[in-house]
């Protein structure tokens, strides 16, 4: 890594730490005259998401300095632990036992070795061919048939999108893409663009949101909201140009598809919870719900924009 | 060999994290009223569970009751219960048979062990459906509670309700799997005047039920 590379994931991690300044203050100039408690818990839950940016950005940075390994461990346990929330809140049997267990401590470790080493072929087909075959056969061992086609599919959805589309974020690390060095700056951009969007259709829905999108799936999401947030993020996205291997435009293009396809992994995760009647999945960030809440948007945009990627720039 | 205090303040600390467990109160959580807590029975991680989420103070004085010839069976079992747990071991009837008369006179046996452990200090975790039943139903309540409720009326009866423990160690299984689990600590229960033993273990059966929901 060449001393320009770094000098650009700096401005880009200093740009961020602004943002989440002025998120403090306006934060505190807004819990300062507040004296209606409605208001109160909305502007407490914002300032406890303020905090828990910090948190996850102090988080992410410590990962993406140190290297791929950091990237990939990062991951990794991300993946673990929203898998971990994923069958908490999908019921399945005791017949499904041992093949979670490997499931949770073969598969997860084993495909994330795999982004480590570069190795892409077997990366691509590990849980799609092999995995995807294993669950059923380990379920069917254990000989218990009720549910099966239905247990089956949800350990199987589960590992696509705790751990196979959310490994495409660090599997962005391995493209060789010709004149680009420093892929540790794409896998910013994924993430930067896909929260940025998050948050600002949470902005742009609390202050202008009128028309629901999807009343019966999410009653927070709204078309004002989503089409602010989206705009907005792509124009962030084509901004950020300088730091990818891509045009102005393209790199709006990319932002876009990103934020799109990060509103349907919202939307998707929104509808199981809604069957299962919860509003999180869990409670580890403050504010934001559990691992899952936050990076639903990140598992769908992750591997469209690898594939993108990789496509037409390698 | 070990240091059996550092232990004790690791192991709850440990528990909470692996088992992802997340804790509701409906009742006090520090108290210095003598309690008796009962839930429902899973997995062998229950009593491990309910006991590292109690407040340090109230848990240092917290005895769970235990099965004698589960605890007794090895060395690091016997270490956890007397050392970690400072637990009161009981002996359970044998459930193919053996007489009527020696089952009551073990019955009261262990009845007495608990009553003396308890004191005027302790507090006690108790799985009254005596043994470790499925999810979906709990198994009728042992009347170990009502006795308790009648001898000592000051004791809080605290219902607990343990979720998805029998997901990450089921009945038989030897390793775990790393899902979320949670406890609920409902209000306390205490026993009505002239109520049946019958209806007393009924409620809390349902105390603990509502709980679930």
């Amino acid at each position: 890594m060449n001393i320009a590379v770094d000098a650009q994931l700096a401005w880009m991690f200093s740009g961020v730490v602004g943002l989440l300044i002025a998120a403090s203050i306006i934060g505190f100039l807004l819990g300062r005259n507040v004296t209606d408690d409605a208001k109160r818990v909305v502007i407490d839950n914002l300032n406890a998401r303020t905090w828990a940016w910090w948190v996850m950005c102090a988080i992410f940075a410590v990962a993406i300095f140190s290297g791929t390994i950091g990237s990939v461990i990062l991951f990794a346990l991300m993946s673990f632990l929203a898998l971990r929330e994923f069958i908490t809140l999908t019921p399945t049997k005791h017949g499904d036992h041992r093949t979670l267990f490997w499931v949770f401590f073969v598969v997860i470790p084993l495909h994330y070795y795999l982004v480590a080493i570069r190795w892409y072929g077997l990366f691509s087909i590990l849980i799609p061919v092999y995995v995807f075959l294993f669950v059923p056969l380990r379920s069917a061992l254990a000989g218990e048939t009720a549910n099966f086609l239905e247990r089956t599919a949800k350990i199987q959805w589960g590992l696509m999108v705790c751990v196979y589309c959310i490994s495409h974020a660090p599997a962005l690390l391995m493209l060789d893409i010709p004149g680009y060095s420093g892929n540790a700056k794409l896998l910013f951009f994924l993430v930067l663009v896909v929260q940025l969007s998050d948050v600002l259709q949470y902005v742009f829905g609390k202050t202008l949101g009128r028309r629901k999108i999807a009343p019966l799936i999410s009653p927070n999401k709204t078309w004002e909201g989503f089409l602010g947030g989206v705009v907005c993020s792509s124009l962030i996205g084509a901004g950020l140009w300088w730091a990818t291997p891509f045009t102005p435009f393209q790199a709006g293009g990319m932002a876009l598809a990103i934020n799109l396809m990060g509103f349907s992994g919202g939307l998707c995760m929104s509808a199981i919870k809604r069957d299962r009647g919860v509003k999180d999945f869990g409670t580890m960030i403050e504010g934001h719900g559990g691992i899952m809440d936050r990076i639903d948007s990140i598992s769908f945009a992750a591997p469209i924009f690898f594939h993108l990627t990789r496509f037409y720039f390698t | 060999m070990f240091d059996s205090h550092i232990i004790s303040r690791m192991i709850p600390l440990l528990t909470r994290l692996i088992l992802g467990a997340n804790a509701r109160w409906y009742c006090p959580q520090e108290t210095a009223v003598q309690r008796v807590y009962f839930a429902n029975h899973t997995s062998h991680l229950d009593t491990l569970l309910l006991w590292s989420l109690l407040p340090p103070q109230v848990r240092s004085l917290t005895r769970p009751v235990a099965a004698k010839e589960y605890w007794n069976a090895t060395r690091l079992r016997r270490f956890i219960a007397q050392k970690v747990f400072n637990a009161v071991l009981i002996e359970r009837p044998n459930h193919d048979g053996g007489e009527e008369s020696s089952r009551v006179a073990l019955a009261s046996r262990a009845f007495s062990i608990i009553l003396e452990a308890i004191g005027e200090t302790h507090s006690l975790i108790i799985f009254p459906e005596g043994t470790r039943g499925n999810s979906v139903t709990m198994r009728p309540f042992k009347s170990g509670l009502y006795h308790l409720a009648c001898k000592k009326p000051g004791l809080e009866m605290i219902p607990v309700y343990l979720e998805n423990l029998n997901r990450i160690l089921p009945k038989g299984e030897l390793l775990p799997i790393p899902l979320l689990s949670s406890v609920t600590f409902g209000s306390p229960l205490f026993l009505g005047e002239h109520e049946t033993k019958k209806s007393f273990l009924e409620r809390a059966r349902r105390a603990i039920e509502e709980l679930s929901v």
